[in-house]
């Protein structure tokens, strides 16, 4: 939002007002469930949010679902207009103040979010519907997690669970030092660098265990201590990796660095 | 007597071309495979660096500083070229892929020609600025379609020496998936497109060095024990598994595992001082109960229970019923990215169920932080016109050398994106500029 759209909105958010009152009974829309939404949330609070704010003239993105940066400043600024408390947190207040200045059909919404009309009854804040966005992590896609869980998926499937997320560690760890290549897809497909891709066992269809693995160790996780290698005792055929000095056991392999 | 040689000798003959056929065709997979391996490389790294130049073009267009500018495009370039290089590995035969080329070799040029020039003397113009914003903005359409590609490749298992046969045999090429995805890739230029979608993440990453904040008493693996049953939150001791460390930890450490009731729990704590680096707790997880935000008190709670002190919110972010907090240090208001905490939330019932400060118990030393030489307004001067500042902060974060150094940052915004910007608080040099992931369409939600 650009200063000098501000009187505009002033205008505006006062003809909505005035139309409020004038044509039509304040409608019954407090769908928003009672908790404080903050910046990250998914769900139809967010979606009610993103619309409210839309509506008023603060928020120009999608309505997706998706508590993200343009949500934030949408709502600062909101807060700001409107002389509250500006943390960018939708509390009481504030979202008593959005439902007071603006209107929210929710189907007309929804139509326009999946082109089909809402399943379900409203029951405010539920989670059965799915957004038409998803949040990532800083600085990687969906199908950058995919290929990564796959690759976790392939190598440690029958390992605990702290052994997927080291696997998926010692991705990344490849991927910044700088003696392996600098892309997800250039580690992993990296020739003779994994079993799992040598013989193909990459395709095997991960389950969800193994990319919640992966966004663990892109979060910041890393049970492996940073680990550039691991191998299977019982399998390894390289003597060499015998000689790389040794951090830990977990479940069937042995990470090293 | 001759019958039996013949038929002996055939029964070798038919053993040995059976032996030998079995390798043949195993090799012959081998190589499959390895050629499968390489176009698959080849297509993942294409969309990876898609990704990367949508955000270094966006980057540019926040970027003030020639001294800033120059680099950022030789890196276009250069990312330009690996991708360049990327479309040309794949088997897409006289299938129409220009566009994609043409676009990436239009940008490369582009970057290479405003690379070499004195930005100092000869600014961008206003014309070079606005066929950067063209640029990012094809670059962002281009990424989209090859995502969409991405998604229906990975879940369907497509194989690209399946596309190289369909391409060799057959003139109706139409029906291979992949195919119609880069047609779509190519369509896309003359369409129009959704603005881009917002939002946020997690990751705070630092230079790799020894821990500088493990302090404390050797603990005896009972005490450790007690310890991990203090920050799992259990009062009973399940069975516990307990392992050391080898010589290449970078500091040894206790691995503490449990299994209970489909739950398992692993942690990793310090033998000097019992501290968590990790903890991770895996269970299914019902319905989500918590919100974000109560999610977030929990957290925060758990931090002061185990001693973090001055921790501040950072980001959060909500996936599939799991709350991921990252916290930072705040010393006197000044934010110290290196010093990052992260816990993890279960959002049906509000256990935690991770945490991980690794990078706290690397970096955080008591630090003496100097005044910064620069005022906010002077630093705010250097930031990029074309950038709305919508919040500001002083921030400690480690340079490329992986030392300390005290910052302006910066949240701001331009068009539809966000970027946060570090300006140094000594110099008033432009130190780094980074565009905030937005949220990725759900292309599960699409099709």
């Amino acid at each position: 939002m650009k200063r000098h759209h501000k009187p505009m909105v002033y205008t505006l958010t006062f003809l909505v007002l005035l139309s409020g009152f004038m044509f039509t009974k304040p409608e019954q829309t407090s769908a928003f469930s009672d908790q404080v939404i903050q910046q990250g949330a998914v769900g139809e609070d967010v979606i009610e949010l993103q619309a409210r704010l839309k509506h008023i003239g603060f928020y120009n993105g999608k309505i997706d679902g998706v508590f993200g940066w343009g949500t934030y400043w949408a709502l600062r600024n909101f807060q700001y207009e409107f002389g509250m408390e500006i943390d960018g947190l939708a509390g009481q207040t504030t979202k008593d103040k959005l439902t007071q200045v603006t209107n929210y059909d929710r189907e007309k919404v929804q139509q326009e979010m999946y082109g089909t009309a809402p399943s379900g009854g409203n029951n405010g804040g539920g989670e059965s519907t799915p957004t038409s966005s998803v949040n990532v992590p800083q600085g990687y896609s969906n199908n950058d997690i995919q290929l990564m869980a796959n690759a976790v998926y392939g190598e440690a499937r029958g390992e605990p669970y702290e052994g997927q997320v080291a696997v998926a560690a010692v991705i990344l760890n490849r991927l910044n030092s700088p003696l392996f290549p600098d892309t997800v897809s250039g580690v992993i497909f990296e020739p003779r660098a994994f079993t799992a891709v040598a013989d193909g066992q990459i395709w095997l269809e991960p389950n969800e265990r193994a990319k919640e693995a992966v966004l663990d160790a892109i979060n910041g996780w890393d049970p492996s201590g940073n680990a550039l290698y691991y191998f299977n005792p019982d399998t390894a055929t390289s003597g060499w990796i015998w000689t790389r000095p040794q951090i830990k056991t977990i479940g069937k392999h042995i990470f090293c660095s | 007597m001759y019958r039996w040689i013949t038929i002996a000798l055939l029964t070798v003959a038919l053993i040995s071309v059976s032996i030998w056929g079995y390798y043949t065709n195993q090799q012959k997979n081998d190589l499959y495979v390895q050629a499968e391996n390489e176009y698959q490389r080849s297509f993942h790294e294409l969309t990876y660096h898609m990704d990367v130049l949508n955000d270094q073009i966006a980057t540019s267009l926040a970027m003030n500083s020639p001294e800033k500018l120059s680099p950022q495009f030789v890196d276009i370039w250069r990312i330009s070229s690996n991708a360049h290089a990327n479309a040309g590995e794949l088997p897409m035969g006289l299938l129409p892929i220009h566009k994609t080329e043409q676009f990436l070799s239009e940008l490369g040029d582009f970057t290479y020609q405003t690379a070499i020039r004195n930005l100092d003397d000869d600014p961008l113009t206003e014309e070079e600025t606005a066929q950067l914003e063209e640029f990012y903005q094809q670059s962002g359409e281009i990424r989209d379609e090859l995502r969409q590609a991405q998604h229906l490749s990975l879940n369907n298992g497509m194989k690209w020496m399946d596309v190289e046969q369909a391409l060799l045999n057959t003139d109706d090429a139409k029906d291979n998936e992949i195919v119609n995805s880069f047609q779509a890739v190519e369509d896309s230029f003359d369409s129009f497109t959704e603005g881009a979608p917002e939002d946020t993440s997690i990751g705070t990453r630092t230079k790799d060095h020894s821990y500088k904040n493990v302090t404390g008493d050797d603990l005896t693996e009972e005490e450790a024990l007690e310890e991990a049953a203090n920050i799992f939150g259990k009062e009973n001791e399940p069975d516990w598994t307990i392992t050391t460390s080898g010589d290449g930890a970078l500091t040894p450490m206790y691995s503490i595992s449990y299994e209970e009731n489909g739950e398992r729990g692993y942690a990793d704590l310090t033998v000097k001082g019992g501290h968590p680096l990790n903890l991770l707790v895996s269970r299914e997880i019902g319905e989500k109960q918590v919100s974000l935000n109560e999610g977030y008190e929990i957290a925060a709670d758990y931090l002061s229970e185990l001693g973090f002190d001055e921790m501040e919110l950072f980001q959060s972010s909500e996936y599939d019923q799991i709350g991921v907090y990252s916290f930072l240090y705040e010393d006197n208001g000044v934010r110290v990215f290196s010093d990052a905490v992260e816990v993890k939330v279960a959002l049906d019932n509000g256990d935690i169920t991770g945490l991980t400060a690794n990078n706290y118990f690397k970096n955080h030393v008591e630090r003496d932080i100097p005044d910064p030489a620069i005022t906010e307004e002077e630093a705010r001067d250097a930031v990029n016109q074309g950038v709305t500042i919508q919040e500001s902060h002083l921030a400690i974060i480690d340079d490329s050398q992986g030392e300390e150094m005290l910052t302006y940052e910066f949240l701001g915004t331009r068009d539809d994106a966000t970027y946060r910007i570090f300006i140094n608080a000594e110099t008033g040099a432009e130190e780094r500029i980074e565009k905030m992931t937005d949220a990725e369409i759900n292309y599960d939600s699409v099709i």
